[in-house]
């Protein structure tokens, strides 16, 4: 047992600092207006997480399997842990980092090491994800900001009755934002580990089945909601106050729309449905929420007329899509290359 | 908790109404009585004056409960600063009304009769500047596109008052009915006084025109 949680502890260490850094971008702006307390923020996030987690968590998680199966607990570990040195570096030199790119990258760097193929086609799929998912959190944020616009103008509610619902609206969509995450990311965190996972099925009475994966993904969404309960409320104030400056009503609208692209990025009975029409649907790609939120933010500023947007955000977005899976691929390359054969772990 | 917070809603919805209809309220009594004054019906004048008072007193309770009720139930903490600035200025235009029926009934200067057409244009136009002052404020909370319009009225008004004020000092100062310039400068402090209202109601404009952009999402 105590094997399975140390080779485990790199998935949760990256479950917490995927907590400590996204919460805030579903409840940053709200906390740091007083709009929402954070003990309220912080219960209502990490529920969802969860739930978002067990629930809707495998359909990410399988395009990160199609990249590379790890099939191995130490490998699973070490994979883990590249990426959570990235994460943890790149922070620290201040550079945007999503876990999104980081666990691609490693697992990239775990197919060169292991000599296996990258498969090309989920590749793309996940690249083209990432570009995507910013310009499509954008296009939504300008309609859904056009339509609030006009509700608020035009329906005379009164300011204080606009606050109470702006609060009760903040809160909801904070529910739906971080079920996304958790739906959307969990990939990250435990997505590694789904092959060499150390659980069994567990069967209460007749309704109740819950599957090995869905023991892990809660295990990885109890890790993501303490790092939203220790560490993110100083996040929160950062977002909240000194990069954005978002009234809570556009909050409400940069929280809807990125979280629904997170949503629909991994939600298994959306792609189905839009399936069954004969339509294009998206794929379950772990995307990263804080493009996302960049994306929206940036909606915004085009629906207010095109001012205030900073290239250099822009050019922060593309550095995480190219820096942040090389720099994980060659970290995890030589964490692997170490496990092997310094710490003779069979990892293959 | 539920019932509790949207009660609170409630109650500051309507406390702000109450207050913003008190404001206006003393505006209309202001104007009356001025008139009520210069038309030597003094009865009915120290009537008004009573109820200014009153007025006054109970716009400052309401003011002291919009506070309380902003801060102690976290109320649109986003704004809850300007809409304090906003009611706490209007409260001078409240004082400013009160305080110059006081002092005409406290100093009751002798308004000759050349000069009375022109008094009560002066307070006329000061009272309407306070009105279109409290259906900009109303606006703010409501509507917010059509606070401007308001605005630009009480430009107008405020304006109309100075050019009216300038004529009557320069008619006291130019008058030989007139005599003793301790009696014109009597006359004078009442017409700053009378068109000091309209100036405080451009004053709690310009406030809310900033809010108002900061409101604009």
């Amino acid at each position: 047992m105590l094997k399975i949680l140390f080779f485990l502890s790199s998935g949760l260490f990256l479950g917490w600092s995927l907590g400590a850094n996204d919460a805030a971008n579903i409840f940053g702006t709200a906390v740091s207006t007083n709009m929402i307390r954070f003990k309220t923020a912080a219960i209502v996030c990490s529920i969802f997480i969860i739930l978002g987690a067990v629930i809707s968590g495998s359909g990410t998680s399988h395009t990160l399997g199609e990249l590379g199966s790890i099939n191995k607990l130490a490998g699973a570990f070490t994979v883990a842990f590249g990426s959570a040195i990235t994460v943890m570096w790149m922070t620290k030199l201040g550079l945007p980092v999503s876990t999104s790119q980081a666990i691609v990258g490693a697992i990239i760097g775990w197919n060169v090491f292991s000599g296996n193929p990258t498969d090309m086609n989920s590749l793309y799929k996940i690249f083209g994800s990432w570009i995507f998912s910013p310009i499509l959190s954008a296009a939504f944020a300008i309609i859904l900001f056009i339509i609030v616009k006009r509700i608020v103008e035009h329906s005379k509610i009164h300011l204080i009755r606009l606050d109470a619902l702006t609060r009760k609206g903040l809160l909801i969509v904070g529910a739906f934002g971080a079920y996304s995450l958790g739906a959307n990311n969990i990939a990250n965190v435990m997505g590694v580990f789904i092959n060499s996972s150390p659980f069994n099925s567990i069967q209460i009475g007749r309704v109740f089945h819950i599957t090995s994966i869905q023991q892990l993904f809660l295990l990885g969404g109890i890790a993501i909601a303490t790092g939203v309960f220790t560490y993110s409320k100083g996040v929160m104030m950062t977002v909240g106050s000194d990069i954005f400056k978002l009234s809570p009503i556009t909050a409400f609208v940069v929280v809807l729309a990125s979280s629904s692209v997170l949503f629909i990025f991994a939600s298994q009975t959306l792609k189905t449905f839009l399936e069954s029409f004969g339509l294009p649907s998206f794929p379950l790609v772990p995307v990263s929420s804080s493009q996302a939120v960049v994306g929206a933010v940036m909606g915004i500023c085009i629906a207010k007329g095109g001012k205030n947007i900073h290239l250099q955000v822009i050019g922060k977005i593309c550095i995480g899509w190219l820096a942040t899976p090389v720099v994980s691929a060659i970290i995890s390359y030589i964490t692997l290359f170490f496990m092997q054969n310094v710490f003779m772990q069979d990892i293959l | 908790m539920k019932k509790l917070f949207s009660s609170k809603t409630k109650e500051l919805e309507v406390d702000i109404d109450r207050y913003l209809d008190r404001v206006e309220k003393s505006a209309l009594l202001f104007n009356e009585g001025v008139k009520d004054y210069i038309n030597d019906n003094m009865n009915r004048f120290d009537e008004h004056l009573k109820e200014i008072t009153i007025i006054e007193n109970k716009a400052d309770n309401v003011r002291r409960d919009i506070k309380y009720k902003l801060y102690t139930f976290m109320l649109i903490p986003d704004s809850r600063g300007d809409v304090l600035g906003l009611i706490e200025t209007t409260d001078n235009v409240i004082d400013t009304a009160k305080k110059v029926l006081e002092q005409l009934s406290i100093e009751t200067p002798k308004i000759p009769d050349f000069l009375k057409a022109d008094f009560l244009r002066l307070a006329d136009f000061s009272c309407k500047a306070v009105e279109e002052l409290v259906k900009g404020e109303r606006a703010f909370f409501k509507e917010i596109k059509i606070v401007n319009d308001y605005i630009n009225k009480i430009h107008f008004y405020e304006h109309e008052a100075d050019k009216i004020e300038e004529q009557l000092e320069r008619k006291v100062f130019k008058s030989k009915e007139i005599t003793s310039f301790s009696r014109k400068m009597h006359i004078r402090y009442f017409v700053e006084r009378i068109a000091l209202l309209s100036d405080e109601a451009e004053e709690v404009s310009e406030r809310l025109s900033v809010y108002a952009i900061k409101r604009f999402i």
